[in-house]
This record gives structure tokens, sequence and C-alpha cells, in this order.
């Protein structure tokens, strides 16, 4: 079938079979492998991406359900400027092991900061709480989303 | 490969249910695509009812709330509707799967799952939800504890689609609580949870008990006896204690790979110790 989206900012339409899963639309056919797949059952977040700005699991979801939508995958998420805030923070604050997680870890944050703004330690550990971490590094990850509110605020 | 179809109205979709009839349905994904991938259930086609508006949002009609089937459970979250009249359901939103699971997950497949473990139907029970059920021409309304049969079973028959849940307003609870025992905080799934609401007078006195548990029984378990123990009685350690060894023999659980049954009668009971935090 035919599919027509926004794809990290550039409109695009390909034609593609409806039942493929996002996650494997983006790395198998568009080459975009900066989203993982771990469970592949909606358990560690790896495979997130934003749907219409919202937080959504890639491997949950078939190309069919694209339409319309804008998706920002990790690919689309530095701007003119460079970085993005929570990316900037992420490298400060040394908060990538094994860099498995680290795209819907940063992904999961940017959703989180945009409904909550200014959140509490704890506010952010729920925020995060769909992604799992194998190295278990979650103290820098959520200390680098602390870093990143505090940037947004200067 | 598999179509997927994406009808935008109930009208198209009652057509489509006419000429596909073996296709599955689903909103979020969050469980019917993982059955599917596991090979669990099989079907030709996929019938997806994210576009369908009709079926999405919170309306509030008067005594009634009306939830569409399709409505996420992070659009429930930030409903101030449901947080005004329904604390104890928004208790159980919070904890259910993740944030990405809350942004794609509704409330129509939570409830069609039909899982024990199914963290909106504890309070969807003592609430007395009712489901709107539709199909071609017709429609019905059933209580929620009519609607689901058993594990993964409910009545829903062929061409027939849930459609909204239906819960009334009521200023008789002025305490909602719920827990639920996991094996972690996020992503669990129930080893028990319990939701309550109760009406306590100022003296402290319970005049109204409501109570649901899930995870220790092939459905929901709502028990009279457990509230008629609670009813007419000041909160305190001696009646929560009385109604916790009743609870203890109330429900039905079995062993699983996340817990013993033995373990789920004890924290069953014990969960109703935790309403001495509204003692007055």
């Amino acid at each position: 079938m035919k599919i027509n989206f926004v794809l990290n900012g550039r409109e695009i339409e390909l034609t593609v079979p409806s039942d493929i899963r996002v996650v494997d639309l983006l790395r198998e056919e568009l080459d975009l492998t900066g989203t993982k797949e771990s469970c592949g059952s909606g358990e560690c977040g790896a495979c997130t991406i934003l749907v219409d700005g919202q937080s959504r699991l890639s491997c949950l979801m078939l190309a069919a359900q694209l339409q319309g939508r804008e998706v920002t995958t990790i690919e689309g998420l530095a701007g003119d400027k460079g970085r993005h805030p929570v990316q900037e923070a992420f490298v400060s604050a040394g908060a990538v092991q094994c860099g498995f997680c680290t795209p819907g870890m940063v992904l999961a944050a940017v959703d989180l900061l945009e409904r909550r703004p200014d959140p509490s330690r704890s506010e952010i550990r729920e925020g995060l709480s769909g992604n799992l971490c194998r190295c278990t590094g979650y103290q820098k990850i959520v200390d680098a989303v602390e870093m990143a509110v505090h940037r947004e605020e200067g | 490969m598999r179509e997927v179809f994406l009808p935008r109205t109930l009208d198209e979709l009652w057509d489509l249910l006419l000429r596909r009839p073996e296709a599955a349905i689903y909103a979020g994904g969050t469980d019917v695509l993982v059955k599917l991938r596991a090979g669990l259930i099989s079907a030709s086609g996929l019938i997806c009812l994210e576009r369908i508006e009709e079926l999405r949002g919170v309306r509030d009609q008067g005594d009634e709330v009306y939830i569409g089937a399709a409505t996420t459970h992070r659009a429930l979250l930030a409903d101030p509707v449901i947080q005004e009249y329904f604390p104890v359901l928004i208790q159980a939103l919070s904890v259910l799967g993740s944030p990405p699971v809350r942004n794609m997950g509704t409330i129509g497949g939570n409830v069609v799952t039909a899982s024990p473990a199914g963290d909106t139907l504890p309070p969807l029970y003592v609430l007395d939800a009712e489901v709107e059920v539709r199909w071609g021409d017709g429609a019905k309304r059933l209580p929620l504890s009519q609607f689901i049969l058993g594990p993964g079973k409910t009545s829903l028959g062929p061409g027939q689609l849930l459609t909204g849940v239906r819960l009334k307003k009521s200023a008789d609870y002025n305490v909602h609580h719920f827990e639920k025992v996991g094996q972690r905080k996020a992503l669990a799934i129930a080893v028990v949870s319990l939701a309550a609401v109760l009406k306590v007078s100022d003296s402290g006195r319970i005049e109204k008990a409501r109570l649901a548990w899930g995870s220790v029984g092939p459905t929901v378990i709502r028990s009279v006896e457990v509230e008629n123990a609670l009813e007419g009685r000041i909160i305190s350690r001696n009646t929560l204690g009385r109604a916790a060894a009743l609870a203890q023999t109330a429900v039905s659980p079995i062993d699983d790979i996340r817990a013993s049954a033995a373990y789920r009668c004890t924290v069953a009971g014990n969960l109703l110790l935790r309403l001495i935090n509204y003692a007055r």
C-alpha cells in the first residue's frame, strides 16, 4: 500500500506491505538504524519513536498506521543548531554505556519534558520506566535528564 | 502479507466486518500485536480502530460518564472528568504498563483482553461499570461483570464491537484506593491488585464498601461477604484484620510463574489492611 507521512521533518511517500512493523520499515527499508529492537513485545522501550510528539513503540505499530502522522526518530531529533538539549545532556553526563537503549531513553525523555517541563527526580524515573538499560546505567541517565531540564531553563 | 484496514467511521467498520469477519481487531496493539507475533492468534487481516473518532474521548453526560472504547490510557489520565469523579481509576491507570504502553493502549482493549490481571478492571468493577456493545444494526448495554466471562473470554459475538464504557457518577464514595503488587513497579503484570471505594462517615464508620481484586481468580473477584464485614463498622485494625481473613478465603488464585496461590491469598487479605490509612 501507499503511505504518506512526515519523517523527521520531511514528507515522504512509500509503497510498503501494510502489515510491516514500523521498526522494520525504519531499519530495513529506510536504513534508519538508530531505532533499536530488543524485546519485540513492548516491554523494553528500545524501539521508542515519537508519533505526533508522543512516545510510541515502533515494534507494536504497523506501517499503515503512519499514514498522515509526524514521526520523529533519533536521527531527526537534532535541529539546525545541533544536538537537542536532551542529547547534549546525555553526552555531558556520560549517560551512555553500550548505547543500545539510548535512542529510546532520549526520545522518552523528550516526550516527558514536553508534558512536564520541570520534573522531579522521581517523575523522571517514572517517565523513563518503560525503557530498560541492560547495563543498568540508570543513575547517569536520570542525571542527564535533570541536566537537560536546567539547560532548557537557562 | 496481511491487509491492514484503518476505518474512519463505525459504518465503515461494520462493512469491513461483513467482508472480513476473520480479521483481528486492535486499537493500541499492545495486546493483539504481541499475541499475533507470538503465534497465539492468527488472522488473515487486521482492523485498527485508532482512526474512528466516535470511539475516542470522554463525554460528561450528567449522571453518567461515557468513555469511548478506543480512548488511550494517557488521554484518560489527563481527563479532568475522570480525575474528578473516578480517582480509583486514575490510580490504576497511573501504574498500568509503562508510559509508551499508556500512550498506545486503550480502555476498551484492556476490557476485551479480559485478563484477570487487567489493571483497569478492578476499578471498573467497584464502580459498577457498564459496557456498550454495538453491531451493524443494533446496540446493547450490560454490566461489565456479565461481559467478562473468564480469562480472555467475553460475551462479544461475531460482528460485535465493544464501543464504550459507562460509569455512574457517585457522590457516595469519599475514599478511592487502588494498589497493585507486582514484581517491579513499571511494566508489571499484577500478582494481586485491590480496588476499593468506601463511604466513610466523619466518625470513621464505613457506611458503604465496594471491593474488587485482580489476579486472584479467573476474572476480577468481588466479595459481598467481605464488604458486609466492613459496612457499619469503624475503620480499625480489628475490623480490617477480620475482613482480611475473610478475603483470603474469598479469592481463588492459581500458582503461576509470577507467584504461588498461597502467596496471592495472603496478599489479597493484607492489601485490605492498607485501608487503615483512611481511619478518621
